[in-house]
């Protein structure tokens, strides 16, 4: 077994005030290096992000296996939970599931829905996709490697429930970026045509 | 009877997590060096609801929150070791921690079973008859029709 945060109340408050620059700031890219010894298939930002954010009352999935889903439930406390519709809280390492099949809260109570925490191949500033919504002044670049090739049609179909929906983290390697469901993210391509 | 041949991991969790940080150093100083350990949680101080039952078996309440500290260890073979304990002694809760560990494997268990569990058990059954005994010479009958019928 591998040890969580070394000062737990420092670090997951570096690891808060990350997640809450992110998704003020969509698409811009947060660092979180707390987490240097992780087991197998987990990354340092995508750990931070869920060490900060799950505890003993949030449920959580993840398609983590072996050691990496033992270091997540002895670290976080969270009890694991099989569909990931239950989930408030999710940590996809191999296969990102249906952003459909998540909680999207309810129109009364849209805070109550599911976050989550994707780890990408590669996240890259001032490229790829477009981005717009609140939190940005004119347009974002930023491009995910390792997404469902469907990804954008999912999202579309995300943001178009709204006050419903799932908030999303990307995370790769060190680093995190938030695209909360208020995002609209458009192709560089299509920006073009239109344009 | 708890012998040093029936103990098993409950019974040595029960006695370290009873047992003083300075009562553990003092009998570690005279066993074999422990093994480096690496800390994998903690030690950590919280709170925890403790419930109870009317009567043992009635609904059950919240009574309070008590204090505790835990600690979790890991030694180089990848064995982990764990302590939870009533109050706020870190340094206990990682000696717990590392011992219980230690106490899994075969090479250290019979060293500090006998000379570290069992001097704490044997200390702990003394001071808790003590206090026992003490209670009950304050002990008062009272006599009433019903009883003296």
């Amino acid at each position: 077994m591998k040890p969580g945060f070394s000062d737990p109340v420092f670090d997951s408050q570096e690891g808060f005030s990350a997640l809450m620059q992110a998704m003020a700031r969509p698409g811009r890219i947060q660092r979180c290096q707390m987490l240097r010894d992780l087991p197998d298939g987990l990354q340092p930002a995508a750990a931070a992000a869920l060490l900060t954010l799950a505890d003993a009352e949030t449920l959580l999935w993840t398609d983590a296996q072996g050691e990496a889903r033992n270091w997540i439930a002895f670290h976080t406390g969270a009890p694991l939970v099989a569909e990931p519709g239950r989930a408030q809280f999710l940590l996809a390492i191999h296969n990102m599931p249906e952003l459909a099949a998540l909680d999207p809260g309810t129109d009364e109570t849209p805070q109550e829905s599911a976050t989550l925490i994707v780890q990408v191949e590669a996240l890259v500033d001032a490229s790829g996709w477009s981005l717009t919504g609140p939190g940005i002044e004119t347009a974002h670049r930023l491009s995910a490697q390792g997404l469902p090739a469907d990804f954008l049609r999912q999202w579309n179909a995300n943001t178009a429930r709204f006050p419903r929906g799932v908030d999303l983290v990307l995370c790769a390697g060190e680093h995190l970026a938030a695209l909360p469901r208020t995002t609209g993210i458009s192709e560089p391509n299509r920006l073009k045509e239109s344009g | 009877m708890i012998t040093i041949e029936t103990m098993d991991r409950p019974a040595w969790m029960a006695v370290l997590a009873r047992a003083q940080a300075a009562e553990i150093e003092a009998l570690l100083r005279e066993t074999a060096s422990l093994p480096p350990h690496r800390i994998i949680r903690g030690p950590e101080i919280g709170l925890t609801m403790m419930r109870g039952r009317a009567g043992g078996d009635g609904a059950a309440f919240n009574l309070g929150e008590a204090t505790i500290t835990r600690c979790s260890v890991s030694l180089a073979d990848g064995t982990l070791g764990h302590c939870w304990r009533l109050g706020r002694d870190r340094r206990a809760a990682e000696l717990a921690a590392l011992l219980d560990a230690c106490l899994q494997g075969d090479a250290l268990r019979e060293a500090l079973l006998t000379r570290v569990i069992e001097p704490l058990r044997a200390q702990q059954a003394q001071t808790a008859s003590l206090t026992a005994r003490r209670a009950a010479a304050t002990e008062v009958r009272f006599a009433t029709l019903a009883t003296m019928r």
